[in-house]
């Protein structure tokens, strides 16, 4: 069975073999609605609709393989080749895993937490990124991996990097609130700027590297001409993501975690919504789609199942489906047609998530937990 | 405990607030019971001041006084080098840093009380709670025992975060509702400050010396402790009035307003300058909201990213007036947070090992007492509790914290005796 409850309740498509004639008295004389017809037999019961994504089995976790890193995990990535599964934590160190065998590396090299990582294919690199504000780049294969390079890029944090794998240039963005270009392998400096009023959260490529997205903790989102810095075009479609908490005298959310669709025509943005207690996290998590084009067509995905806290990863699915992962009060993993609003499907998770990857096959699925290990479920029966 | 005064009956607060109302109502009170005598070589020193930052929800020592980089506990952040040789704080703290050289830290705090309300009690008061008896906050202590009689300014000035005016009376508990904070709500000057506009000059003098007749006349046959603070109420709001330009931090040279920050603890501790310039006793700043159960790390870079810059700004703006050697600067919080980082990022209430920062009169600058152990959880050197830093304070303002204060001819001692002054970080 293969079909979430809010699907079968909006998309039950009818039996070609038994078409329905709703005022024609059945075989027992009684019509459809009669309070006292008879149950139906189960051989009389409608057979499972086609699944809305063949092939994938939402329905339940397959048994996942599961890594134990040992320290609270923040995130987790595959490489490029799907044969590594990087993860991270509260320490400084970057842990590779060999999936093939689960065998654990520690790459040492930065001086605090490590938040985001970009792969340079064609270089068979990586990038890592610090809070202490350094780019380190790595070879992804060997026994015992070393920085190759390493330069002192940001002021504060580094909160988010990207590869545009065709070009090899790279872009991050640090707490001291500048959106960076540097070319790769070689990790040179192209151009800097600001362009945000408060804390820059994410940055990303788009249209094959011609464009830079950039989004901040109040859920503005900005496009920038790769090749010169220029600002294209900017809006607010994840503001729900956003709140300042007057009781606390502090804002809360951002954009947390985000993705963009194959095709490159929707941007899902992560977070915490509906915030009532921010310093405790009372929240709930909640994806934004908008069109990167025009930055205001906005759909909001919002689980209604009783879970607060952020949604910590959002991935789109080759296959069509959306995927949310969050971790407050417990964790949550959710499915989600990109049509409905509501979710396909509902997974409780054994801990809170922090972080989620997709295989660049689509067949596994990375979950990084607040317990200290990560889970990579088989998507596929 | 029922307020008393010197003729034996109880204080009748409500009425006499009613009566004034409005701003005269932040100043009333009346004299209280107290060993007046017992402090007569300290009040005849020169001029002392308090200025007290209270970070409210309960700071991260961590992100703050004692950084543990490194070590599973410690966070983020970096340890950074201070203008106190040998002395390191968070990297969240630049400005502050650059003022080391004027303030201490105790890093060996032990309040053992991770509830808000019993903590700030030990933080405001030097003791844990006591079913028997309500003891008096620091502020309504200092404005005791170093406010110059006559002073025109309330002995103890709070600007909040939020909230109107008023004052607080339960915070001076037995010394009485004259030494309660005035609230300085949003740093706004207090309410009803202005002559009303239908009163002229010369009408408002006019009353005021009929008013001032009418008391003499009285005073002349039934001088009590209620009349004599009914006078004083009205001589102090009156002063108060006069002192309004005080409030109007519009005045000050735009590039010194900019250092502060624009935002409203950067407005508030230009405020408290001028108020303490002004010759204030206690002043007071309360910067929200530090309870970072949920995202301390974010929360702590937007939080004491205010409060670095204005506050390093204050403590070099009152050492470049020549007021630092006679105004002791502490910086408090309810506790501190956990060393462990919980399934939200954030730290919990931690009572158990952490720091507070003190400076200016009577403290060494740049001085450390206490250590943590390597993870931050426990004291390894030099535990003290609430009562050591209030003989500290006392002790660094020239006061006798041995001494006491006589409620209904009960001594009561203004620090606990079973602890001490933390003398490492005395002048």
């Amino acid at each position: 069975m293969i079909w979430g409850q809010d699907a079968k309740k909006e998309d039950k498509p009818k039996s070609k073999d038994e078409p329905k004639k709703k005022d024609e008295p059945k075989k027992d004389g009684l019509k459809k609605d009669d309070p006292k017809k008879a149950a139906p037999k189960a051989e009389e019961k409608p057979k499972p609709p086609p699944p809305p994504y063949p092939g994938w089995e939402l329905d339940k976790l397959n048994t996942p393989v599961e890594l134990k890193q040992g320290t609270p995990m923040s995130g987790c990535w595959f490489d490029p080749s799907g044969k590594w599964l990087f993860t991270t934590g509260i320490d400084s160190f970057i842990y590779r895993w060999e999936l093939a065998n689960n065998k654990k590396t520690e790459l040492a090299g930065h001086g605090s937490w490590v938040r985001s990582l970009g792969f340079f294919p064609a270089k068979n690199l990586m990038v890592s990124a610090g809070y202490e504000g350094r780019l380190i780049l790595w070879p992804i294969d060997g026994v015992q991996p070393e920085p190759l390079r390493q330069v002192e890029a940001h002021e504060g944090w580094i909160r988010s990097i990207a590869v545009d794998a065709p070009t090899g240039n790279l872009v991050s963005t640090g707490n001291d609130g500048r959106i960076a270009l540097w070319s790769l392998p070689d990790l040179k400096p192209i151009r800097s700027w600001v362009g945000h009023d408060c804390h820059v959260y994410q940055v990303a490529f788009a249209q094959g590297g011609k464009e830079i997205l950039s989004a901040d903790l109040k859920g503005t989102i900005k496009v920038w001409e790769s090749a010169s810095g220029q600002l294209l075009r900017e809006g607010k479609p994840a503001a729900a993501l956003h709140k300042y908490d007057a009781g606390f005298a502090a804002d809360i959310g951002g954009v947390r975690h985000w993705a963009l669709s194959a095709k490159g025509d929707q941007l899902a943005c992560a977070g915490i919504s509906n915030v009532s207690n921010a310093f405790a996290g009372v929240g709930n998590p909640l994806i934004v789609v908008t069109d990167p084009a025009t930055l205001k067509s906005k759909k909001l995905y919002k689980p209604k199942d009783a879970i607060q806290g952020t949604m910590w990863g959002v991935a789109f699915h080759p296959a069509g489906f959306l995927i949310g992962a969050a971790g407050g009060n417990g964790g949550g993993l959710w499915y989600w047609k990109p049509e409905q609003g509501d979710s396909l499907r509902y997974h409780k998770l054994p801990d809170n998530a922090r972080g989620m990857a997709l295989s660049p096959d689509g067949t596994r699925l990375a979950l990084a937990f607040a317990g200290g290990s990560a889970r990579i479920y088989p998507l596929k029966a | 405990m029922m307020k008393t005064t010197g003729c034996g009956r109880a204080i009748h607060g409500l009425s006499r607030r009613s009566f004034l109302g409005g701003m005269a109502a932040a100043v009333a009170g009346s004299g209280s019971l107290g060993s007046g005598a017992a402090f007569a070589g300290d009040l005849a020193a020169k001029h002392k001041r308090v200025l007290m930052v209270f970070l409210a929800g309960g700071v991260s020592q961590l992100e703050t006084w004692d950084p543990k980089p490194g070590a599973i506990t410690g966070g983020p952040f970096r340890a950074i080098a201070t203008s106190a040789p040998g002395v390191h704080i968070s990297e969240l703290l630049p400005y502050t840093a650059r003022q080391m050289h004027h303030l201490a830290l105790v890093r060996g705090l032990n309040t053992a009380e991770d509830d808000h309300g019993k903590g700030s009690y030990i933080m405001h008061t030097g003791r844990p709670q006591e079913p028997a008896i309500e003891y008096p906050h620091l502020g309504s202590v200092c404005s005791k025992l170093l406010c110059p009689e006559g002073s025109p300014l309330p002995g103890y000035l709070h600007v909040t975060p939020g909230g109107g005016g008023g004052s607080s009376p339960a915070d001076a508990a037995y010394l009485g509702p004259r030494f309660a904070p005035v609230n300085i709500g949003e740093g706004r000057a207090p309410q009803n400050i202005d002559r009303p506009g239908s009163l002229t000059a010369e009408a408002d003098r006019m009353r005021q010396e009929l008013r001032r007749k009418a008391d003499e006349r009285f005073l002349a046959t039934r001088r009590a402790a209620r009349t004599e603070a009914y006078t004083q109420t009205w001589d102090q709001a009156k002063g108060l009035m006069d002192k309004k330009g005080l409030f109007d931090i519009t005045t000050e040279p735009d590039r010194l307003a900019a250092g502060y920050g624009k935002h409203d603890f950067g407005r508030h501790c230009l405020l408290a300058r001028r108020l303490l310039e002004g010759d204030a006793t206690f002043v007071k700043i309360t910067h929200t909201n530090y309870d970072t159960h949920h995202e301390n790390f974010d929360f702590h870079i937007e939080q004491l990213g205010e409060f670095d810059r204005s506050f390093a700004t204050l403590v070099d703006d009152l050492h470049q007036r020549g007021l630092l050697s006679s105004t002791l600067i502490l910086v408090a919080s309810e506790f501190g947070r956990t060393p462990n980082v919980n399934h939200l990022y954030g730290r919990d209430h931690w009572s158990k090992a952490w720091s507070v920062a003190l400076g200016g009169c009577g403290i060494v600058g740049g001085s450390v007492a206490g250590k943590t152990n390597g993870k931050g959880t426990e004291v390894v050197d030099r535990q003290v509790n609430g009562g050591h830093l209030f003989h500290t304070y006392f002790k660094a303002l020239g006061l006798d914290s041995t001494k006491n204060f006589f409620v209904e001819q009960r001594p009561i001692p203004i620090a606990d005796p079973k602890t001490e002054p933390i003398k490492e970080i005395l002048a």
